[in-house]
């Protein structure tokens, strides 16, 4: 029996019996872990809220064997809230909705259980933060994110350079099977030719230029929100359930 | 595995929410041992429940008739609606007899991650009911959880036009618990939630 102790970021609950929880979550250190969280349902259980989705925590599990992953669920035997991004993102629809499409897609991004995946970790936080803070649009940083997790997962699309080829850009052409924009010699059937302010905000949600991202229009945005989510849709080998919720942000 | 009909019984009953594999086995041992005259009456009660209960046509709580106990009670004032995700929460607030509105049952609530969005609850139902501007007070009492919260706030946001008086529940400190052992997130709650003390 061994004793872990990481900080993460509560991905998913789910019910377990009368009154417990299964709580998925992504660790710096350990990757994506499943654990029991024994009597959280109840309203006087020690865990209060911080085992709630989008809750940044300090965790200690305890396992039966000597690794965290393997040998049955660990249990988790105490929290410490690091920071609670919930109260931030639930009490306004549009950025549950994109923050929730946001712990799905880094599930899915670390399917592999107990393997570190500490840069998607440091992502997520940022995003969580950047999110709960309501300094900028919500379903641009989304985007932002998901544009993020691909590069990091080894997928980075190419918004200048034809993906192909390398011919240095601007590409007109964009292609998801391709990787992002690419020549007129390299265009495969299927090719989208995007407006280049479309681009040019996808190249700033990537490398996070908030300053043209906060200026772009409506129109340029929902062509690249389109874009990254037909994009991710490519990558996944299943869709994201939550990614038809995401509201078209109220501000813009 | 066992033989035939012992192991539908430990299938069936495997597929309850919160009964795992092993407390299948040993409820249907509970029932090979008990009196006949006991699993009857269990027969007996499952048929007939699906049979005779229903839900309410106008707030979905179950009802054995065409509509509930409370939307038939004349005495219950039709100004004030009360939301809640499960029939089983209209049981939580009667016991308190503290309400005397009447109810709306949204059957869960909104988790996209689950694939649940706005449409696949009884929202659209609760908006034809405050068309006719006989409700004046709306009580959210989605459970204090993230999708109850949210769903509140998504249901602020689509009756907020109407100008009706909407309500949320307060929700803070568990009464005989300390101080001391409360979150972040509950505290908080509890403070945004606080009231004057009159005296
Ligand atoms: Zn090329
Ligand atoms: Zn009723």
């Amino acid at each position: 029996m061994t004793l872990f102790r990481d900080d993460g970021l509560v991905l998913r609950t789910q019910k377990l019996g009368e009154a417990d929880r299964i709580v998925t979550v992504l660790t710096r250190r350990h990757g994506r872990v499943r654990a029991v969280a024994r009597g959280v349902r109840r309203t006087k259980s020690k865990f209060g809220a911080r085992l709630e989705p989008f809750s940044h925590v300090d965790v200690q599990f305890f396992a039966r064997g000597g690794e965290l992953v393997g040998r049955g669920l660990p249990l988790c035997t105490q929290v410490e809230s690091i920071a609670a991004y919930g109260s931030g993102i639930v009490d306004d629809y549009a950025r549950y909705t994109a923050g929730t499409a946001m712990l799905e897609t880094a599930e899915r991004f670390t399917d592999h259980e107990g393997e570190p995946a500490v840069q998607q970790y440091l992502l997520l936080v940022g995003a969580l933060r950047t999110l709960a803070s309501a300094e900028h649009d919500a379903r641009l940083v989304l985007d932002a994110f998901l544009l993020r997790s691909l590069a990091v997962n080894g997928y980075a699309p190419s918004f200048e350079a034809c993906a192909q080829c390398g011919m240095p850009g601007p590409n007109r052409f964009f292609s998801v099977a391709s990787g992002g924009v690419v020549c007129g010699e390299c265009r495969v059937p299927g090719s989208v030719v995007p407006s280049p302010e479309s681009m040019e905000l996808l190249g700033a949600l990537l490398t996070g230029d908030w300053r043209i991202v906060d200026s772009c229009e409506e129109r340029h945005a929902r062509e690249g929100s389109g874009l990254v989510a037909a994009y991710l849709q490519w990558h996944l080998e299943r869709g994201l359930r939550s990614l038809r919720f995401v509201e078209k942000s109220a501000g813009l | 595995m066992y033989e035939g009909v012992v192991q539908d019984l430990i299938d069936e009953l495997g597929r309850l929410p919160g009964v795992g594999p092993k407390s299948a086995q040993r409820i249907a041992f509970h029932i090979l041992q008990a009196d006949p005259a006991d699993v009857r009456r269990l027969a007996h009660a499952l048929a007939e429940v699906k049979e005779k209960v229903r839900f309410c046509g106008i707030c979905g709580n179950v009802a054995q008739d065409e509509q509930c106990r409370v939307c038939q009670d004349p005495r219950r004032d039709p100004a004030v609606i009360c939301v809640v995700e499960e029939p089983k929460d209209v049981v939580a607030v009667e016991r308190t007899r503290e309400f005397r509105g009447r109810y709306h049952v949204l059957g869960g609530a909104i988790s996209p991650i689950e694939g649940v969005g706005p449409d696949d609850l009884r929202i659209r139902e609760l908006l034809a009911r405050l068309a006719d501007g006989t409700v004046t007070e709306l009580i959210l009492a989605t459970d204090p959880n993230l999708e109850g919260e949210a769903t509140a706030t998504y249901l602020a946001r689509m009756v907020k036009p109407m100008g009706l008086k909407v309500t949320r529940l307060a929700s803070g400190l568990p009464v005989g618990g300390d101080l001391e052992y409360a979150d972040e997130v509950t505290l908080g709650r509890a403070f945004e939630g606080r009231r004057l003390l009159d005296v």
